[in-house]
């Protein structure tokens, strides 16, 4: 078994993909950067992220591959689940070795990139819907979250689209980093954490009265005739609510 | 933003809830003027305690109404405090909750203050004011008011992506009863109106791509399940003609909650029937998705529903004849119609078993509730169900082998048999 490292990122886990074909490696166990831990009788190989390599892996999985099956194949990278690469590389193996692979669910790797994909555009449509916006005094936008899975790839077209005329910036607290709109562009942005999470950017004068409205209209929509709590939780996991304005105090 | 906007929203939201809904999808309106908002597939924003999604700003643009019907919070002679919003505080109380990402955009409904054409006119002046002062492309859905003119009906679709006319109850005798200023004629106009306008500018659409949108998200009704005497069949029989004769993308069934001493109507201490219309859903979903026929669900001999076990199950095990179906070799049609298989796993297994024949452990790790499906399937595997069952006796075992949510609460009729 050989211990393949790459840095945790798209392009590297094409370039291993790349290596792992070119060097004919049979048994290997992909490692990102974050998780390696050195070992003294180890066979590790680290790859070197190469973007012409990565270019020629992800032509060759287009020409194989459906739209939504490139699609399910990166959302499942975004999981980050531990040894999740694993099941892609042979996943893309199936992909590469039999014509239409990505629908044969008897396989144990297919089944899963469709199955965990589907978690990740889950949790994706999720932080669509629970993203909370606070109006600061710079008139920005801004809302932190705590995804399961490092979505805020997936969402960015959503809400460019959706908020075209407004600044905002979705800051994923876990993750370190945000996404910021400035009217013009979406770009990646790093934050000191104490700055966004602890709430201290000045809000505007309106922007509590708005949450106060929100909160009443939510408990008046309410039926309590049919109180079902179970499902309550089942839609709104209680995970979330610390930042859903409407589940606050 | 004042107290005075806060009680409004309180008694203006507490009347419009019990239209149930809640859907903010099918309308293809783009941010095509880098204005606010665009509309998929909808969204929930969130959930109420009761698990109902909020997706919209659900509002009646005033409380006060010239109508009395029994089951409404909203009738005339119901002793509650009245109150009307401005259009320039929905359309402001709109677009804050739009961008701060609370909602989808707005569903607008009314009593009839004055008359129709006074309430529907109000309705489009709101719509209007977002879209083309505030170039919101969020989601709007307004009801159409029964007696407003053609002229503003078709102003509606203009600038709303669904609208909506509620049926209220499903057979024409109760509505009668229960709603004496209304008559289902009168429900039926605007309907069948904006069903006529709806086709032909697809049509035109088809031909220029300029032709404006006109009520993309197309319209929807509710009725009240429970407030009248209907049975199952009565209440889906009407559905199938509203989605087949007026092309309803939506028929919302609403259990009846007591809010009213009225003679006429279940008692105050009546249960919500959520088991009834959750049946109700389950079989408006194997008309539109599964292929089943309304006759084939709920007829004669047959004319509700069983509260116990869903509809498909029901009808499989009227319909032993059929059964086993082999997974690897029936066609889709017939796979939707096992017991226990969704449209996902459907075809699911109708794309692999391209690849292999399916197993037992195959079909579970495919989504497959195989407590159910198992009677009514064979697959890649000698161990199939061999005894000779009786549809009682699945009925049974499938009872006791699951937790139903209803069981605690349906048993007891049990020993009434």
């Amino acid at each position: 078994m050989i211990k393949v490292i790459y840095d945790g990122t798209w392009a590297g886990f094409l370039s291993m993909v790349f290596e792992v074909y070119d060097q004919k490696y049979q048994e290997v166990n992909i490692v990102p950067d974050s998780n390696y831990v050195p070992d003294i009788f180890g066979n590790d190989v680290r790859i070197t992220t190469d973007q012409v390599k990565s270019a020629r892996v992800w032509k060759g999985l287009k020409s194989r591959l459906s739209k939504s099956g490139r699609e399910n194949l990166y959302a499942c990278y975004l999981s980050e689940i531990k040894g999740m690469e694993n099941t892609l590389l042979s996943f893309i193996k199936m992909v590469f070795s039999i014509d239409g692979a990505e629908e044969a669910y008897g396989d144990s790797a297919v089944l899963k990139v469709k199955q965990i994909s589907k978690m990740v555009y889950r949790e994706k449509h999720r932080m669509e819907a629970f993203v909370r916006f606070q109006l600061t005094a710079d008139d920005i936008y801004y809302a932190v979250v705590e995804p399961d899975f490092n979505v805020l790839p997936l969402i960015l077209p959503h809400f460019k689209k959706r908020y075209a005329d407004q600044k905002w910036l979705i800051y994923d607290k876990k993750r370190h980093h945000g996404i910021y709109y400035d009217l013009r562009d979406v770009e990646e942005v790093y934050f000191k954490d104490e700055v966004v999470h602890t709430g201290r950017m000045d809000l505007q004068e309106p922007e509590v009265s708005y949450q106060v409205l929100w909160k009443d209209y939510f408990n008046h929509v309410n039926i309590k005739e049919r109180k079902n709590n179970k499902l309550h939780i089942q839609h709104l996991p209680k995970r979330y609510w610390k930042y859903l304005t409407e589940k606050i105090g | 933003m004042s107290e005075r906007v806060r009680e409004k929203l309180k008694i203006l939201s507490d009347a419009a809830k019990y239209d149930v809904s809640c859907s903010s999808s099918g309308s293809n309106r783009k941010n095509h003027n880098k204005g606010l908002g665009d509309t998929g597939n909808g969204i929930c924003h969130s959930y109420t305690e009761d698990g109902r999604c909020v997706s919209l700003l659900k509002i009646l643009l005033t409380n006060f109404c010239i109508y009395d019907c029994a089951y409404c919070v909203t009738r005339k002679s119901n002793d509650i405090r009245r109150t009307a919003f401005t259009v320039k505080e929905v359309v402001d109380l709109t677009l804050n909750f739009y961008r701060r990402n609370y909602i989808e955009g707005l569903f607008l409904s009314s009593g009839i203050f004055k008359d129709p054409d006074y309430t529907m006119e109000r309705l489009v002046r709101v719509a209007k004011q977002l879209r083309v002062e505030h170039k919101f492309n969020g989601y709007i859905h307004l009801k159409s008011i029964p007696g407003a003119s053609d002229e503003l009906m078709y102003q509606a679709g203009l600038y709303a992506d669904r609208l909506s006319v509620n049926i209220e109850i499903p057979t024409e005798s109760g509505l009668k009863l229960l709603a004496p200023d209304k008559d289902r004629t009168g429900i039926i106009k605007p309907m069948n109106y904006l069903k006529d306008e709806i086709i032909q500018n697809r049509e035109e659409k088809n031909i220029f791509k300029g032709t404006p949108l006109f009520a993309p998200a197309g319209q929807s009704t509710q009725m009240i399940i429970g407030a009248s005497a209907e049975s199952d069949k009565d209440i889906m029989l009407t559905s199938d003609e509203l989605y087949k004769k007026f092309r309803l993308k939506r028929v919302y069934y609403s259990g009846y909650v007591p809010i009213s001493g009225d003679k006429r109507l279940p008692g105050l201490d009546t249960a919500v029937p959520t088991e009834r219309e959750n049946r109700l859903y389950q079989t408006d979903w194997l008309m539109r998705f599964y292929g089943f026929n309304v006759h084939e669900l709920l007829n004669t001999t047959f004319p509700n529903l069983d509260q116990e076990i869903d509809p498909k199950l029901s009808w499989a095990l009227r319909n032993r004849h059929i059964f086993p179906v082999d997974i690897n070799k029936a066609d889709l049609y017939m796979i939707l119609r096992v017991p226990g298989i969704g449209l996902q796993s459907a075809n699911r297994i109708v794309a692999a078993r391209r690849f292999q024949s399916l197993n037992w452990e195959n079909l579970k790790a495919l989504g497959v509730a195989l407590n159910r499906a198992r009677y009514f399937i064979t697959c890649s595997s000698a161990d199939f169900e061999r005894r000779n069952l009786s549809g009682t006796q699945i009925k049974q075992l499938i009872l006791s082998a699951s937790q139903s949510r209803y069981k605690s609460s349906v048993s007891p009729q049990l020993s009434l048999f």
